[in-house]
């Protein structure tokens, strides 16, 4: 029996390494240069946005049921991980010595706790919103998952023990750097390995069509709310990081269909069914809107007022709309990044073989039906 | 004796006020070429519809090896030993053609989702089978060498092709071939010829044809359905079919009296 999981972790203790050097290099540059501590936060926003994008692009993208309910599971996953460390992990933290070794070990081990236990309750909510996608499909489902979002919200809106509309306070932040991009890159993982397996190829059959492939055997049904399952999962980690993350403070109004919004558009603009595009869109979306901060020195004092105001939200925008016209399929359209690199040598390049006997096929015949 | 590989009884089913198909009855044993025929809108891929669990029957019953197929839906078929092809080619077009032959073989390289994440022995095994097997389809329709080329990129004659491919992966009993030669000009209709009793040969199944071009139809099944307006109206061997006034008058319309000639 080949040992199949040696090189895996491996690489997974290779992959924990560098994420603590990262870490501890960006922390130890706080301490001589303050405004790193703005720069670590947008990184780890965009890390929370990197794992969001990537598992609505298993919804969406792979399976290809559109939904618009991602907030509600970022807040499902947000508020059952804060309610497991505020009522019951953080007063058991608190016996031990602040910055004891013992008190730092429990707090990492009781977020894992709090995470995976977030991702579990999200699973159950996935299915149950999975369900209803098996009758509806496109504009249908989508309404039914932003239905679906909004109901979330306005529970917890109503739920005093953990906040109502005051929000959530006393979290413990726990979550850091750290835990951020660990999770982030296993999102990733994950992703990229369902889609290159049996799994992910019946995700993508359902998607390009349902009929042909149930008459493969492929049980569409089932399918469909694995994708879901899995895809709000993820998102119930990312919002369990959230809530842990400073200030750890949650409140409704985060988790408004804004944020499905910006989730969607991070999926569509970097390519629906594709990983890499989720990434980097993640990445551009979470970083403009901060860079663009820099553009209103740049107003002259002539300018009119409306423009003084804040004209960054304004350009980004317009760069999402230009974006989208030259680009309707997204950054990276279906393939991912590596497609664009230079082809191995046993990958048969796409027209090569374009023989004469092709070409005759291709002229002869319409398409008739 | 082993119960036959599919088995409609008195099958019938309406739209509406509309009786698409009555009392549609077939039997198929293993190995069989059968064909079914018939002019536009006479219910044939009604039937391969209702065949394959797309349409519930609204009356009569479906046999696959002997099981009734009421409660079963169109994937459990496929599993049962069922697979077929679609008159307007219904590939998954954004995928490579590899993959789409893979999709087909999905019955039989099935395995969770923790196996994959993890990579597993059991993946590894299953992925490595489903390559070599899925290589082997595309070689027998000479598409190997355009395995990682778009679906959606290939030409039309081979896009038919790969859906064959694709539904034999699923190494079914019975193929169901709806118009396979749809579009396709005389040298490839004759080529397809060979192709379909070279796979019966090869695969050991039974293939169930709707087709128009008489030509192929009655050059290679060794029994043909005939349906008009929902009803079978002829059955039996091609020569039989060919000289059959029913069939005749389906297709060419009814033979002209003497006296209205003149």
């Amino acid at each position: 029996m080949k040992r199949w999981w040696i090189r895996d972790f491996v690489y997974l203790i290779a992959f924990v390494a560098v994420l603590y050097g990262v870490w501890w290099v960006l922390e130890y540059a706080t301490t001589f240069w303050p405004a790193m501590r703005y720069y670590n936060r947008i990184l780890v926003l965009m890390g929370i946005n990197i794992t969001l994008a990537v598992s609505l692009n298993i919804i969406n993208g792979h399976a290809g049921q559109f939904s618009l309910g991602h907030a509600g599971f970022m807040a499902i996953g947000a508020y059952s991980a804060a309610y497991l460390t505020v009522f019951y992990f953080g007063p058991y933290v608190a016996k031990f010595a602040e910055g004891s070794t013992q008190s730092i070990v429990m707090q990492n081990v009781l977020l894992l706790v709090a995470v995976l236990a977030a991702a579990a309750v999200t699973a159950f909510a996935g299915y149950v919103v999975g369900l209803p996608s098996l009758r509806l499909r496109g504009d249908y489902l989508a309404i039914v998952t932003l239905g679906f979002g909004e109901i979330i919200r306005v529970l917890i809106l109503n739920i005093d023990k953990i906040g109502a509309a005051r929000g959530f306070t006393g979290i413990p932040t726990w979550s850091n750097f750290f835990w951020v991009f660990f999770f982030a890159g296993l999102t990733i993982l994950i992703s990229n390995r369902l889609v290159n397996s049996s799994v992910g190829r019946a995700f993508l059959a359902v998607r390009e069509d349902e009929i042909a492939a149930e008459a493969m055997g492929v049980d569409a049904t089932r399918y469909k709310v694995k994708a879901f399952i899995i895809g709000s999962a993820l998102a119930g980690v990312a919002g369990g990081l959230f809530a842990h993350y400073t200030p750890a403070y949650l409140n409704p109004t985060m988790f408004t269909f804004i944020r499905s919004f910006e989730v969607v558009a991070m999926v569509v603009l970097g390519g629906l069914g594709s990983i890499s595009g989720s990434i980097l869109a993640a990445i551009i979306l979470t970083f403009l809107p901060e860079a663009l901060r820099v553009v209103k020195e740049w107003v002259p004092d002539s300018a009119p007022e409306m423009l003084k105001r804040d004209p960054r939200m304004v350009i980004y925008s317009i760069m999402l709309i230009v974006l989208m016209l030259t680009r309707p399929q997204g950054l990276f359209g279906r393939r991912e990044l590596w497609d664009f690199l230079p082809k191995r040598k046993d990958r048969v390049p796409d027209e090569a073989r374009d023989t004469e006997d092709n070409k005759m096929d291709r002229d002869a015949a319409p398409p008739v039906t | 004796m082993t119960a036959a590989l599919l088995d409609a009884r008195q099958v019938t089913i309406r739209f509406g006020g509309l009786t698409a198909v009555s009392n549609f009855n077939l039997t198929v044993q293993s190995r069989e070429l059968l064909g079914l025929i018939g002019p536009n809108g006479a219910g044939k891929t009604t039937i391969f519809n209702m065949l394959t669990g797309v349409y519930k029957p609204t009356e009569g019953e479906i046999y696959v090896g002997g099981e009734s197929t009421k409660s079963l839906s169109p994937h459990q078929i496929t599993s049962r030993g069922l697979a077929r092809t679609f008159q307007n080619i219904r590939l998954f077009k954004e995928l490579s053609v590899l993959d789409n032959v893979k999709i087909g073989g999905h019955i039989h390289y099935k395995y969770s989702g923790t196996s994959a994440v993890l990579h597993t022995n059991r993946f590894h095994a299953a992925e490595d089978e489903a390559e070599e097997q899925a290589m082997k389809l595309l070689e027998i329709f000479g598409l190997d060498a355009r395995a990682h080329v778009y679906a959606k990129n290939l030409p039309y004659g081979d896009q038919r092709r790969l859906e064959i491919a694709r539904a034999l992966a699923a190494r079914p009993k019975l193929l169901l071939l709806d118009e396979p030669a749809a579009g396709l000009n005389t040298g490839e209709t004759l080529r397809l010829m060979d192709k379909i009793h070279e796979i019966r040969e090869t695969f050991e199944l039974a293939i169930l044809v709707i087709e128009h071009n008489m030509e192929l139809v009655m050059g290679i099944c060794e029994r043909i359905t005939v349906l008009n307006f929902g009803k079978t109206i002829a059955e039996g061997k091609p020569e039989a079919i060919r000289a059959n006034p029913l069939v005749i008058e389906a297709y060419l319309g009814e033979p002209a009296d003497d006296e209205t000639m003149v």
